[in-house]
């Protein structure tokens, strides 16, 4: 098991996360994050989960929720949704390193059912929002084993990077 | 030449760093049983503790999803490639703990 990261992003990246979750509340929002391990390599060239302390988020790729039966208390990501931020990804140099999501009247805490679905090596950000205003906001890894979440700084700058 | 298997982001630091691997396999559970030989590590996060593939985890063999061929048991030859792909899943209704 390594030791918990730090993720880092701008306020303005922070803020846009609250608001998607606030604009989707009752229901989850979702979202994906693109960005770099703060190395310079990346996704490609670097070694296994949780083994970089620092991860850089440099933009958001939302998405739908496809869970139309339960959008109050679940998310979904298709594989081709999967795709589609991956590919945005690469168009500005970068890897999907994560994903967003909202706990609508929740706290910003990984659910069992977040963990069992969970891969490895992704930063999972989750943003409680409570009777439609933004709460706390926590970033979590999956530990190697799959037991547990590994809770994972989030650091604000003040730009983000180019 | 074998069947060219392509290892998403999340799981090439269980693989060695690749981002693919080739094996030789005449179905698809074949083939991920060889990958999950060779990379002991993948196991636990393509399948279940009884062994069934992770709901999340979408398996194509040149670009067909195998849920609408024979699943595991449909068949590769040499020259396809099986892509391993994520779905992402989640939601509220909390339990853990924060560990830092």
């Amino acid at each position: 098991m390594a030791t918990a990261a730090t993720l880092q992003m701008s306020a303005e990246i922070a803020q846009n996360i609250r608001e998607q979750g606030a604009q989707g509340y009752p229901n989850e929002c979702c979202g994906a994050l693109l960005g770099r391990d703060t190395d310079g390599s990346s996704a490609t060239t670097t070694g296994g989960a949780l083994s970089l302390p620092v991860r850089e988020i440099v933009a958001l790729f939302p998405l739908v929720n496809r869970r139309d039966d339960s959008p109050r208390n679940r998310f979904s990501v298709t594989a081709e949704d999967v795709g589609d931020s991956e590919r945005a990804a690469q168009e500005k140099g970068l890897d999907v390193v994560g994903w967003y999501h909202s706990h609508p009247d929740h706290p910003a805490r990984p659910s069992q059912y977040d963990r069992e679905h969970a891969w490895p090596w992704y930063s999972y950000i989750i943003v409680s929002v409570a009777n439609g205003k933004p709460q706390e906001m926590t970033s979590w890894r999956l530990s190697d084993d799959r037991s547990e979440y590994a809770c994972e700084e989030i650091a604000i700058r003040d730009r983000a990077s180019k | 030449m074998g069947v060219k298997v392509i290892i998403p982001t999340p799981l090439r630091g269980y693989a060695g760093k690749r981002d693919s691997t080739e094996v030789k396999a005449t179905t698809v559970g074949e083939a991920l049983r060889r990958l999950t030989t060779e990379f002991s590590d993948l196991r636990k996060h393509l399948f279940t503790d009884d062994g069934k593939l992770r709901s999340f985890v979408n398996v194509y063999v040149n670009d067909e999803d195998i849920r609408y061929l024979a699943k595991e048991n449909t068949p590769t030859k040499d020259g396809d490639t099986i892509s391993i792909v994520p779905s992402i899943a989640g939601g509220s209704a909390f339990c853990c703990s924060r560990r830092a």
